[in-house]
């Protein structure tokens, strides 16, 4: 039973992306396609990034001027996986600086998500935005929370 | 006859007498608009043209009375941190020098005295008899060492008519809460960013090296204030401040998305020595009409405050960031503009998903120095179309305001730098 549930749930995720390039001119081979967990996950990670993240990193993902920093193709969202999962689950206390840009608003922590809500969040970010990156598991972020103090 | 005093008679004919003098000044240029309006958007008779484009995060504006126009740079460009620009005959202006390597956002001109300042300092300059800065490396520092945290760190700045120099001291928090900006976090009791910040400081206008020791209170329970404006027809302070964020993202057992993309009020306050506006305890419900407590502190989006503060003077629709608080004192425009009020909203950020907001001028009337009647859109379309200010792209965002000696509505942009001009072309 438990196979015939996760073959269904991979058939439903395979057919939403079928849809999905049903209306694009050229479709091209992404890694989602390619990784039908992965997919799913991007889909749970948009609705954990409309809830939590959108009002401060806006809905195209471009941040606010002098605020909250863009997640458009930064070294940040795209690079060492572990930093970008501490700064979801330790919050960002330090202005930092992009492209010239300061970024001075302090992001809360948001260590009340799960290790799946996060890990799903971060895939999304990173497969957002014109962003192309590999997903981020579960198990790197609960590396990540086992080093940060109770 | 009792009611009749001679003095005023004479103070009567001496207003009059000024005011004939204005309508006729030979000197008044006559400034064409862009045939665009400058892209933007302004009611029937005015038109608007770009001044200069500054290239620079153009924050507060003042004019002096012979039409040179300083700018105060948000972040130094080039080693300056203020401009000088020149008015051409065109009605446009050069920038023809700068100075000042600090960075910030206060920019007023009173009494023969360019005031300025960094988000930490304010400062000024003496001006010439052309209304020029006479000697840029000899700034005079007025006040010293006040707090700056990562968020409202402007430190605006206007003068009375007695010599008093008025500082905001912004907030470094949004809600004062034991964890800033975060989910389910409380409010710190008797919050302490309020013996430093979160509100209005009287200096001295003309001391130097004045800090926290030698200046005054004058007004707490302000979160943050950008524009700011002395209202010469009540002799009074007025401030616009910035209300409180993220209802809905740290308190959704009690707000929805679309509740607090409008919640809380931005709010003017006509303040007197010793008022308190209730940050970050409470917060203005314009849609009730009523002071809220806030959710750290006990609220739950229906609890009315208890406790005495002000009560704002006219209320605005949340986020939508007023920056720029100008009276207008000149006769250029026609009649139901004088002794108003003109506010720059720069524009919002916290109400996505819902969409963004502002980006615009507001014109609120007055009528016998108090908020008289419902607000408009003065000036639209800064940032360049409906599109890009619901998705909270704009092209440019309106900061400062000043009035020009002929009584021209100058605007800056601290996104591109624009300076703005608009003017009133149409009979009267």
């Amino acid at each position: 039973m438990i196979f015939k549930q996760a073959f269904l749930a991979l058939a439903l995720a395979g057919g939403v992306l079928s849809l999905q390039a049903q209306h694009r001119p050229a479709p091209k081979k992404t890694a989602a396609k390619a990784d039908p967990a992965m997919a799913a996950s991007i889909k749970r990670g948009a609705v954990v990034y409309k809830n939590v993240c959108i009002t401060c990193h806006q809905a195209d993902g471009g941040g606010v001027p002098n605020m909250n920093p863009p997640l458009i193709k930064t070294q940040y969202v795209l690079g060492d996986k572990a930093r970008l999962a501490h700064i979801v689950l330790a919050g960002l206390a330090e202005p930092i600086e992009i492209d010239g840009n300061d970024y001075k608003q302090h992001m809360p922590a948001q260590n009340y998500l799960t290790d799946q809500q996060v890990a799903d969040v971060l895939t999304y970010v990173r497969n957002s935005f014109g962003n192309k990156a590999s997903a981020v598991q579960v198990a790197e972020v609960k590396a990540v929370r086992a080093t940060l103090p109770k | 006859m009792r009611f009749f005093s001679p003095r005023l008679l004479l103070a009567t004919s001496a207003v009059a007498g000024s005011l004939a003098l204005l309508a006729s000044n030979p000197h008044t240029p006559s400034v064409a608009p862009d045939p665009d309006n400058a892209g933007l958007k302004l009611p029937a008779g005015f038109g608007a043209l770009k001044v200069a484009e500054t290239g620079g995060r153009a924050r507060h504006i003042a004019v002096t009375p012979q039409g040179i126009i300083y700018v105060k740079l948000n972040k130094v460009k080039d080693g300056k941190g203020i401009l000088e620009l020149k008015p051409q005959a065109t009605g446009k202006a050069t920038v023809t020098g700068g100075f000042g390597d600090y960075g910030g956002t206060g920019m007023y001109v009173k009494d023969g005295y360019l005031y300025a300042s960094s988000d930490h300092n304010v400062y000024r300059y003496k001006l010439d008899a052309k209304g020029e800065v006479t000697d840029p490396n000899k700034g005079e520092l007025l006040v010293r060492g006040l707090k700056v945290g990562s968020q409202h760190e402007s430190k605006s700045i206007v003068l009375d008519n007695a010599g008093n120099l008025y500082v905001n001291i912004g907030a470094y928090a949004n809600a004062c809460q034991e964890q800033d900006r975060t989910r389910g976090s409380k409010g710190i009791p008797n919050c302490p960013i309020l013996d430093s910040a979160g509100g209005i400081w009287q200096f001295k206008a003309n001391q130097a090296n004045q800090t926290y020791k030698n200046g005054t209170r004058y007004a707490t329970g302000l979160r943050n204030v950008v524009g700011l404006d002395w209202n010469q027809q009540d002799n009074q302070l007025y401030v616009m401040q910035h209300g409180r964020d993220q209802l809905a993202d740290n308190w959704p057992q009690f707000y929805n998305e679309k509740q607090s993309a409008v919640l809380p009020a931005e709010c003017m306050y006509a303040l007197k020595q010793g008022d308190n506006a209730g940050w970050p305890y409470t917060y203005y419900d314009q849609l009730q009409h009523k002071i809220m407590q806030g959710p750290e502190y006990g609220g739950d989006g229906k609890k009315e405050a208890t406790g005495n503060y002000l009560a704002p003077a006219a209320a605005y629709p949340g986020h939508m960031a007023p920056d720029g608080l100008l009276f207008y004192t000149g006769t250029m425009f026609p009649a139901k503009y004088r002794n108003g009020a003109f506010i720059a909203f720069h524009g919002s950020w916290n109400r996505a998903p819902e969409p963004q907001a502002g980006y615009y001028v507001v014109f609120q009337p007055f009528v016998n120095g108090k908020p008289s009647g419902q607000w408009e859109v003065f000036a639209d379309n800064f940032s360049g179309s409906a599109a890009k200010t619901a998705a909270g792209r704009a092209d440019h965002r309106p900061c400062g305001l000043a009035q020009g000696p002929d009584g021209s509505l100058y605007v800056s942009d601290d996104s591109k730098g624009t300076i703005y001009r608009i003017v009133y072309n149409a009979k009267k």
